[in-house]
C-alpha cells in the first residue's frame, strides 16, 4: 500500500476507485486524498470513540432493539465534519487509519472487525431502501431471490421459521435468496432460516446479515494484507512519523489485559481464602467455592478461574499446588499429575505453543456457554435469579442493593450487576464500572489497602 | 514382535495390571490387534481423501499435513505425529502400540515439522482442514437418567443415544445437505460424528460454531433450573421435525417407563418444577399424592397422560404452557453436544476401531440408519476377538485376518456405508478441481 510516502508531510492516499455511494462505504479501496498529520491522527481518534461505545454498548448487555439509538448517536457526536462534503471522507479515511492500527495482531484484528462489522451492520439499517439496493448492487452477490415456483415450495417452512421468530405470518416477506447456508453463519445459529439440503433461505429483511458477514470476511483479508505491508515495509519506513502514532492509537484505547500482575506483586497460597472473600468478583468467587467443595471443575471452569489466579499475582508453583491439592482429593495424585499438570503449565505458557494465556474478560465470560455440570460463566448472567439471590446474600449483599442488582440483571446488563454488588460490598464508588475479573480484583485491594492505610 | 508366531495367548500372563479389571485390555494384546485385525488400510484411504497419487490433481502433501497423536502406556501423550504414507502410518502404530488414537486437523504444514517453521514469526503453522465433528456423551445426561450414572451405560438409557444420532444425522442430511457422515462408538459412553464432505471439512470456526448453535436447545448449567427455553409462536421445522419424529415416540415409549420419569414424588417434583403455573402443578400433585392404582397400566405413562391433558385442555389458554409439554420432552430426550468440541478446527478425536482401555470395547461405526439396533454391551471386545482369532487359527486370508472375526461386519459397514461412497466423491472432486485448472490454463495460453 503506497499510501504514506514517507518525504512529505502530507500524506496523499493514490486509488483511482471513486467512491459511488454518497453515504455508507465498503471501503473497497483508499481514497485518493491528502491527510495532514493531524487528521490523520484527530480522525481515527473519533472512529475509535465510535468503535469503543459500541464496544461497551455490547459489553454493558445492550439489547440490539437498542442498538440502532446508540450507534446513530454515536456517529452524530463523532464523526460530523464542519464541511459536509468531507463527511464522507472522514469516514473513509478514519477507517483506513484504524485499519493500520489494528491489523497488528489477531487480538487487535478481531476486536476491529467485530465492531467494524457492528457499526456497518446498524449503519446499513439507516439507509434508504434504494441506498440499501445500491449497496446489495456493489457488493456483486452471486445470488437471485427464489423463483414464484420455489416459494411455493417452501412457502409453508418459511412460515414457521417466520412464526418461530414471533412474526406474524401475514407479514412474512415474499423475496428469499437462497444462499449457501456457510454465507449466514449469524442466522443458522440463531435458526432464523429455514436450510434445506446446505441452502439457507434468506428473507429480504435479514438480508444485512449476508452483507455483515461478506463485510466482514473481506475487511478480515484486507487486514491480513495490511499487517503484512505493515510488517514488510510500512513500520520501517514510518519509524518516526505514523508508527509512534499508529502505535500509541491502539494501547491507549483497549485498556490493560491484565496478563501479567501489576500493582500488587504476587499473592501466596496462604492468603488465597481470605482474599477469595474479600475481592474475588462473584465469577471467581463462585468457582473457588466450588472448588474448595466439590474438588473439581471441568474444563472451563479451570481456564476461567485459572487464569484469573494467575492475572491476580498466583505464580506457577502456587498454582500447580493449589490445584493440586484439590484435585487430588477427588481424582487422586497421580490423575492429577497425568492429566491437569499439563493444562496448568499450559495456561502459564510453560507447554505447547508456549503463548501466554490472557485471562479472561467480562466480555468474553458473558458470551460463554456453560453447558451440564459446568460452573464457569458470568453468574448474573447463566444463574437462575433464586441462585443469584442465595449467593448475592452470602456476599454480603443487602436487600436493597439486592433488587437493584437484580433489575440491571433483567435488563441484561450483566456487568453494570457487577460493578452495583462491588458497590454495595465495598461501601464505595465505581465509576469506572467493571469490565474485567481482574479490575474488579484490583480496585478492591486498592480500596482494602486504603482503608489499611487511613487506618494505621 | 512378541507373539507373531505363537498365536495363542490363553496361557499370556499378563504384566502390565493398572488397566486389567477383567482382563479386557492389555498392551500385548493390543499389539496383536495391531498386527493382525486394525483396519490400517482403511483409515489410511480415509484419511487420504483421494489422494493417492493415482490422479494428477492429487495433493501428495495432505496426509502429511494431518495430525495424528498417540496416548501410550503410562499415559504419555505424544502430539504432532505425522506420516506420508500407508506403509509409514502402518508401521508407526504397529510399533508404538498405542493405547489411544486421536486425529486432528489437516494444517497448512507438516504438523511433525512445525518449528522449523515457527522461526518465520509469520503464523503458518495453522489448521486448514478438518472434518466436522461431534461428541456426545451419556454422562451429561446425568440429571435425565436414573439407570445409570458418570461412565456407566446400559440399555435403559442407551436409547438417549439412539436419539441423539437420529436427530443429529437427519439435521446433517437435510438441513444442511451433507452426505458423508460416519457415526462411531466412542468406546464406552457415547458416540462420535464424522462428518467428511469437503465442504464440510473447510468450514471455517465461525461456521462450526453456527452449526452446533442450530442443534443447541439446552441452556442449562449447574444453576440454573430451566434446561430448555422454547420460544415463539411454533417450532423452528428442524426442532418440529425432531420432536414430532423422534423426541416424542422415544419419550412416550421408551424413557418414560425405562427410567421411570414419574413413579416417585422425588422425580415427578422435577417435571413439575419446569411447569410455570402454580395451579396446574397442584393439581397434578394432588392427583399423583393419592397414588391410588385405577388401571394396570403404567403409573408413568397414565400420569404422563394427565399432564398432557391439563396442559393442553382449553382449561389453560397460556401459551407457554402448551409448550410446556414440549419442553419436558426436549428437556428429557434432545441431543446434548459438547459444544466445544465443534466449535473449533483443532480439537483432536479418538479414531474409529481404537480399543478403549477402560472396557477393551473396539469404536465401531454404527449405522445411523439402523441405530436402534446398535447394542453398546454387546460390541466385540478385545479379549474377545482374539480369543475369536485362535478359535479359526492361522490361515491366510486375502482380506485380512479380521474377516474372521466379529470385527467383520463393523469394517464391512465402514467400507460399504462410508469409505466407498466417500473416495467416489472425492475422486470426482479431484477430477473436476483438476479439469477446472486445466482449462484455466489452457484459456490463458490461447489468449
Amino acid at each position: 500500500m503506497q499510501v504514506f510516502p514517507s518525504h512529505t508531510h502530507r500524506n496523499s492516499i493514490s486509488s483511482n476507485d471513486a467512491v459511488s455511494l454518497p453515504t455508507i462505504s465498503l471501503y473497497r479501496s483508499a481514497p485518493s486524498l491528502e491527510v495532514r498529520l493531524e487528521e490523520f491522527e484527530s480522525f481515527a481518534i473519533d472512529r475509535l470513540r465510535v468503535l469503543k461505545g459500541v464496544s461497551d454498548g455490547l459489553s454493558r448487555g445492550k439489547k440490539p432493539e437498542e442498538m440502532p439509538t446508540l450507534v446513530k448517536d454515536l456517529w452524530k457526536a463523532n464523526m460530523r465534519h464542519q464541511h459536509a462534503s468531507e463527511v464522507l471522507n472522514k469516514d473513509i479515511i478514519s477507517h483506513f487509519v484504524l485499519r493500520l492500527v489494528y491489523c497488528r495482531t489477531e487480538e487487535l484484528r478481531k476486536w476491529f472487525l467485530s465492531m467494524e462489522s457492528t457499526l456497518f451492520r446498524y449503519r446499513f439499517r439507516e439507509q434508504s431502501v434504494e441506498a440499501q439496493r445500491a449497496i446489495m448492487e456493489e457488493f456483486d452477490l452471486p445470488y437471485k431471490a427464489t423463483s414464484n415456483v420455489e416459494y411455493e415450495s417452501v412457502k409453508e417452512k418459511l412460515v414457521q421459521v417466520a412464526r418461530s421468530l414471533g412474526q406474524n405470518s401475514s407479514t412474512v416477506d415474499a423475496i428469499y435468496y437462497k444462499v449457501p447456508f456457510e454465507e449466514v453463519p449469524e442466522l443458522v445459529a440463531g435458526r432464523k432460516v429455514f436450510l434445506n439440503q446446505g441452502w439457507a433461505y434468506v428473507a429480504m429483511n435479514q438480508v444485512v446479515s449476508l452483507l455483515a458477514t461478506l463485510f466482514r470476511s473481506q475487511l478480515s483479508k484486507a487486514l491480513i494484507l495490511t499487517n503484512r505491508k505493515w510488517t514488510s515495509s510500512i513500520r520501517e519506513k514510518e519509524k518516526h512519523r505514523l508508527a509512534p502514532i499508529v502505535e500509541a492509537l491502539s494501547s491507549s484505547y483497549l485498556g490493560p489485559d491484565y496478563s501479567q500482575p501489576r500493582e500488587y506483586g504476587e499473592i501466596s497460597l496462604k492468603d488465597i481464602d481470605q482474599v477469595a472473600k474479600s475481592s474475588f468478583p462473584l465469577c471467581m468467587r463462585h468457582l473457588f467455592e466450588k472448588l474448595r467443595e466439590d474438588h473439581h471443575l471441568k474444563h472451563g471452569g479451570r481456564m476461567q478461574l485459572g487464569l484469573f489466579l494467575k492475572g491476580v499475582g498466583l505464580n506457577l508453583d502456587d498454582a500447580l499446588a493449589f490445584w493440586r491439592s484439590e484435585f487430588s482429593k477427588k481424582v487422586g495424585l497421580e490423575k492429577f499429575e497425568k492429566e491437569y499438570a499439563y493444562n496448568v503449565r499450559h495456561s502459564y505458557g510453560k507447554e505447547g505453543k508456549r503463548t501466554d494465556y490472557t485471562p479472561y474478560s467480562c466480555q468474553k465470560i458473558i458470551s460463554l456457554t456453560p453447558g451440564a455440570g459446568d460452573q464457569h460463566g458470568c453468574p448474573y448472567r447463566h444463574f437462575s435469579e433464586e441462585n443469584l439471590r442465595a449467593s448475592l446474600s452470602r456476599m454480603g449483599v443487602n436487600s436493597r442493593a439486592m433488587e437493584d442488582v437484580m433489575n440491571k440483571v433483567r435488563n441484561r446488563h450483566y456487568q453494570l450487576a457487577c460493578t452495583l454488588t462491588f458497590e454495595a460490598i465495598h461501601g464505595m464508588q465505581c465509576d469506572a464500572g467493571i469490565n474485567h475479573p481482574n479490575q474488579y480484583f484490583s480496585d478492591s485491594q486498592k480500596i482494602f489497602q486504603q482503608k489499611k492505610d487511613s487506618s494505621a | 514382535m512378541a507373539g507373531e508366531d505363537e498365536m495363542v495367548i490363553d496361557g499370556y500372563q499378563g504384566t502390565d495390571t493398572t488397566t486389567l479389571p477383567d482382563q479386557e485390555f492389555n498392551s500385548n494384546y493390543l499389539k496383536l490387534y495391531y498386527g493382525k485385525l486394525f483396519p490400517h488400510s482403511d483409515l489410511f484411504k480415509w484419511m487420504s481423501y483421494g489422494n493417492d497419487g493415482k490422479h494428477p490433481g492429487c495433493d501428495l502433501s495432505y496426509l502429511s499435513r494431518r495430525e495424528f497423536s498417540y496416548t501410550l502406556d503410562n499415559d504419555i501423550y505424544v502430539r504432532f505425529q505425522s506420516f506420508h504414507n500407508a506403509s509409514e502410518l502402518e508401521n508407526s502404530i504397529k510399533d508404538k502400540c498405542p493405547f489411544k488414537i486421536d486425529i486432528g486437523p489437516v494444517y497448512s504444514v507438516d504438523p511433525s515439522k512445525r518449528h522449523a517453521y515457527a522461526q518465520s514469526g509469520d503464523n503458518v503453522f495453522t489448521p486448514v482442514e478438518r472434518e466436522l465433528i461431534f461428541d456426545i456423551d451419556i454422562s451429561d445426561y446425568d440429571d435425565v437418567r436414573y439407570c445409570c450414572s458418570g461412565a456407566d451405560v446400559c440399555l435403559n438409557c442407551w436409547p438417549l443415544m439412539t436419539i441423539a444420532i437420529k436427530v443429529i444425522h437427519t439435521a446433517l442430511r437435510d438441513d444442511f445437505g451433507f452426505k458423508h457422515i460416519l457415526w462411531v462408538f466412542s468406546g464406552r459412553r457415547g458416540v462420535h460424528c464424522w462428518v467428511c464432505d469437503g465442504k464440510a471439512r473447510k468450514l471455517t470456526n465461525e461456521q462450526r460454531s453456527s452449526i452446533a448453535d442450530y442443534f443447541r436447545v439446552y441452556k442449562g448449567n449447574e444453576n440454573s433450573y430451566k434446561k430448555v427455553s422454547l420460544t415463539g409462536h411454533v417450532l423452528h421445522p428442524f426442532l418440529a421435525g425432531a420432536y414430532s419424529d423422534v423426541l416424542k415416540e422415544f419419550f412416550e415409549t421408551k424413557l418414560l417407563t425405562s427410567q421411570n420419569l414419574l413413579s416417585s414424588e422425588e422425580r415427578f417434583e422435577k417435571i413439575l418444577e419446569m411447569i410455570p403455573d402454580q395451579s396446574a402443578t397442584a393439581e397434578l400433585r394432588g392427583k399423583w399424592q393419592e397414588n391410588r392404582r385405577s388401571s394396570k397400566d403404567d403409573i408413568n405413562v397414565v400420569r404422563w397422560e394427565q399432564l398432557k391433558q391439563l396442559l393442553q385442555s382449553g382449561k389453560y389458554k397460556s401459551q407457554r404452557l402448551h409448550r410446556c409439554v414440549e419442553e419436558i420432552v426436549f428437556s428429557f430426550t434432545y441431543p446434548r453436544l459438547d459444544m466445544e468440541v465443534s466449535k473449533h478446527m483443532n480439537h483432536l478425536l479418538k479414531a474409529p476401531f481404537c480399543v478403549h482401555p477402560k472396557t477393551g470395547r473396539v469404536c465401531v461405526p454404527i449405522d445411523p440408519n439402523h441405530c436402534e439396533e446398535f447394542d453398546p454391551t454387546i460390541v466385540p471386545t478385545l479379549s474377545q476377538l482374539l480369543e475369536e482369532l485362535n478359535r479359526e487359527g492361522y490361515t491366510a486370508d486375502v482380506d485380512g485376518e479380521w474377516n474372521k472375526t466379529s470385527l467383520g461386519s463393523a469394517i464391512r459397514l465402514f467400507r460399504s456405508l462410508f469409505l466407498q461412497p466417500l473416495l467416489e466423491a472425492c475422486k470426482k472432486e479431484i477430477e473436476t478441481s483438476y479439469n477446472a485448472k486445466l482449462k484455466q490454463s489452457k484459456d490463458l495460453h490461447s489468449w
